[in-house]
């Protein structure tokens, strides 16, 4: 599917500015590519967290679409509230009219993903829920003050894994999300990378369209979290896709794929570049340069790199 | 109306109110001694005798997330819990009040750990006493049966909106088989009637439910939720009223037994006073003037009716399920508050009994009664608090 921006600029967003999120985020870019990926009237349910903090500041709402939020870990029991009302008013003829095709979808941080709100999420894919869950995946506590949660790549600096005498940052390499919800074996999952529009909204139309659970997880670059400047969110993501830190991986009906430049690395068309390009764009990996280059660290988070890149290269087929 | 009883289970009971109210939405996790109500309210939906959508979560957290989902998406949704399910699910119950949900949940009593215990008594609920949430305790199934009615009535009146707990003994109450007497259908579906509070997420303007809210509003905020308890107590009147005038069947917010020529009470809720009743009736033979004062509602709690109410008395003592560590147990506390600023006070006195499920039997409430008598006499041990019933 091929995005046409202008098109795309004139429709009602659902998500209007205003709102208090960093200047630079990409996780406001990344709602209106999701939600305005389709048609259908949707309904939008919150964990606690950046997304939800900075956008309904009470009495204030930047949100055009009916938007729920409850707490923390429960984005995915709340949303399966909502979607079990809507198929019992749905029975009973209360439901209004132009919101009997509705589409329902749940957005979390990392922290209320990958951590506090795993259980929820699990019981939520088990139970076949017809609704998305998107992860915008920013590494980290970001909206409590950057700690360290375990979407926290490994060598990152945080203020639970601060850079000491004794200490080059987590030492833990991330959670693998993608692979713990493709094993609910739900109808589509697939990792977003924003700056990539089409392969985004593709991925999103599908997601939001298909029939049962489905799971974005969508790479997020935090400003402060990540001490970058407010303009390189995109370019970010770029890069994190090419040194295969992030691999864009899509898995329909348990056939696992690979898109975009991440796919093109895989068959050879493109270059995969070493994780040095993506490390040391951030300040969050500065002390593994500087004041010495720590070359032990480096190859302990390419062998991670390279480790996790196989798996997925492996998983969709390409053999070495 | 229906005059034939039916020998029913407070659990069941519950459940069969659960069905004739028909909610959009049951989200629920096992827990004993809830579970009878979730299997017996499950097997009404694999019957397609309910239309209800039922979500079976998993955890009590996800039970009352999902009801919170449901509730503001605008459906009718109910949920059931005890104890530690309860405890799981904390967090959301005072969302649940906070954002002026209609929820009706059941509770069924039980000791909230540790040490483990799956028997009754009344601490879980009374951890939440200050969630915001509306409390009826029930002595009996039928109790039990006819209060998830009034509590829908009470919770979807524009006045009020505010979820509700409809609290029984655990095992007690929940197991034991009583001879109960339904309702019909048509006559529950006349008396709880169609649902009148909007459906936040399906209305055709967009709303944004459950804000960020700081410094300038929260307060404000707040004292809505104040108020609208402040609304209870004249609401369930009406409602109890309505419901006696319709099924004569009267329930009053503190009920009184053997009162009129009375000197002296015992005050407790829910099973435990079924044995005062009986206890009272054997003491009534032999010229003891003793009555019992139960309060079906602990939040709000009816301080003016019970200050009122006991004043008349020389002498009370207060059963208490469950003990607030280093200070009053919950009733016993409430109602020392209540008599704070009246003139006439009687000797009163505290006693904890029936934790874990330990049984408060006759030989107890006998001891209880012979205790009173002393209080009435000497008042000496006024403001004293004991466990009752302990080697």
């Amino acid at each position: 599917m091929a995005v046409i921006l202008k098109n795309e600029i004139n429709k009602q967003v659902p998500l209007n500015g205003g709102h208090r999120m960093c200047p630079g985020c990409p996780v406001p870019v990344i709602v209106k590519q999701v939600l305005m990926s389709t048609d259908h009237p949707k309904i939008v349910a919150n964990a606690t967290g950046c997304l939800e903090v900075a956008t309904t500041i009470y009495p204030y709402t930047s949100w055009n679409v009916p938007w729920i939020h409850n707490a923390f870990e429960n984005a995915g029991a709340t949303i399966s509230g909502v979607v079990a009302a809507y198929e019992a008013m749905k029975r009973s003829g209360e439901l209004p009219e132009k919101n009997k095709d509705a589409k329902f979808i749940a957005f979390g941080g990392d922290g209320g993903t990958y951590d506090i709100g795993l259980q929820s999420l699990s019981g939520a894919l088990e139970r076949g829920h017809n609704f998305l869950y998107v992860c915008y995946d920013n590494e980290g506590y970001m909206n409590t003050g950057i700690q360290r949660s375990s979407a926290t790549p490994i060598g990152a600096n945080t203020t639970t894994t601060p850079v000491g005498k004794k200490s080059w940052g987590k030492t833990q390499p991330r959670k693998d999300l993608l692979s713990i919800v493709a094993a609910h074996h739900i109808p589509y999952a697939a990792s977003v990378a924003p700056h990539d529009y089409n392969d985004s909204m593709a991925k999103s139309k599908k997601a939001i369209e298909v029939n049962g659970p489905s799971f974005l997880v969508y790479f997020s670059p935090c400003i402060p979290g990540w001490k970058i400047a407010s303009d390189v969110s995109f370019e970010l993501s770029k890069i994190a896709v090419q040194t295969c830190f992030w691999p864009l991986v899509e898995i329909e009906n348990g056939e696992w794929s690979l898109t975009g430049d991440s796919k093109r690395i895989a068959e050879g068309k493109k270059e995969k570049l070493p994780i040095e390009d993506f490390l040391k764009t951030q300040g969050r990996f500065k002390h593994l340069f500087k004041p010495k280059l720590q070359e032990d660290v480096l190859k302990i988070i390419q062998n991670d790199i390279d480790k996790s890149w196989n798996f997925y290269k492996k998983m969709a087929g390409y053999t070495d | 109306m229906t005059t034939k009883y039916e020998a029913l289970t407070g659990a069941e009971a519950a459940a069969l109110a659960m069905k004739q109210i028909n909610p959009d939405v049951v989200a629920v996790y096992p827990i004993t001694p809830q579970t009878p109500i979730v299997m017996k309210f499950s097997e009404y939906v694999a019957n397609g005798e309910v239309d209800t959508e039922m979500v079976r979560v998993e955890s009590e957290h996800s039970a009352m997330s999902a009801t919170v989902g449901a509730a503001g998406a605008g459906a009718r949704a109910m949920t059931a819990t005890a104890a530690n399910g309860l405890a799981l699910m904390w967090e959301i119950v005072y969302i649940a009040a906070s954002t002026r949900l209609p929820i009706v949940m059941g509770l069924v009593n039980r000791a909230l750990s540790g040490p483990i215990n799956i028997h009754c008594d009344h601490s879980d609920s009374m951890g939440a006493r200050d969630s915001g949430w509306i409390q009826i305790y029930s002595e009996n199934a039928q109790e039990v049966y006819d209060n998830y009615f009034m509590a829908l009535r009470i919770a979807e009146h524009k006045d009020v909106l505010l979820p509700v707990m409809v609290c029984q003994d655990g095992f007690i109450t929940s197991h034991s088989v009583e001879n109960v007497l339904p309702l019909e259908d048509a006559q529950v579906k006349k008396f709880i009637g169609k649902k009148n509070f909007k459906g936040l997420l399906t209305s055709e303007k967009p709303y944004t439910i459950g804000p960020l809210d700081l410094q300038d509003y929260y307060m404000e905020h707040k004292m809505q939720q104040h108020d609208a308890m402040k609304h209870v107590i004249p609401v369930i009147e009406k409602i109890q009223k309505e419901y006696a005038e319709t099924f004569d069947r009267k329930y009053e917010i503190i009920e009184e037994y053997r009162t009129d020529d009375a000197d002296m009470v015992i005050v407790g809720m829910s099973s435990v006073m079924g044995t005062v009743k009986d206890v009272i009736d054997m003491m009534r033979e032999e010229g003891i003037k003793v009555g019992a004062v139960k309060p079906r509602l602990f939040r709000p709690f009816p301080a003016e009716k019970i200050k009122n109410v006991l004043s008349k008395f020389k002498a009370i003592i207060i059963l208490d399920r469950s003990d607030s560590f280093g200070s009053f147990p919950p009733l016993y506390g409430e109602i020392l508050a209540s008599f704070f600023a009246a003139e006439k006070k009687p000797y009163i006195k505290s006693f904890i009994h029936g934790l874990g499920g330990r049984d408060t039997n006759v030989e107890m409430i006998k001891e209880v009664i012979s205790e009173l008598q002393k209080l009435r006499d000497t008042g000496e041990s006024n403001f004293t608090i004991d466990y009752l019933g302990v080697r």
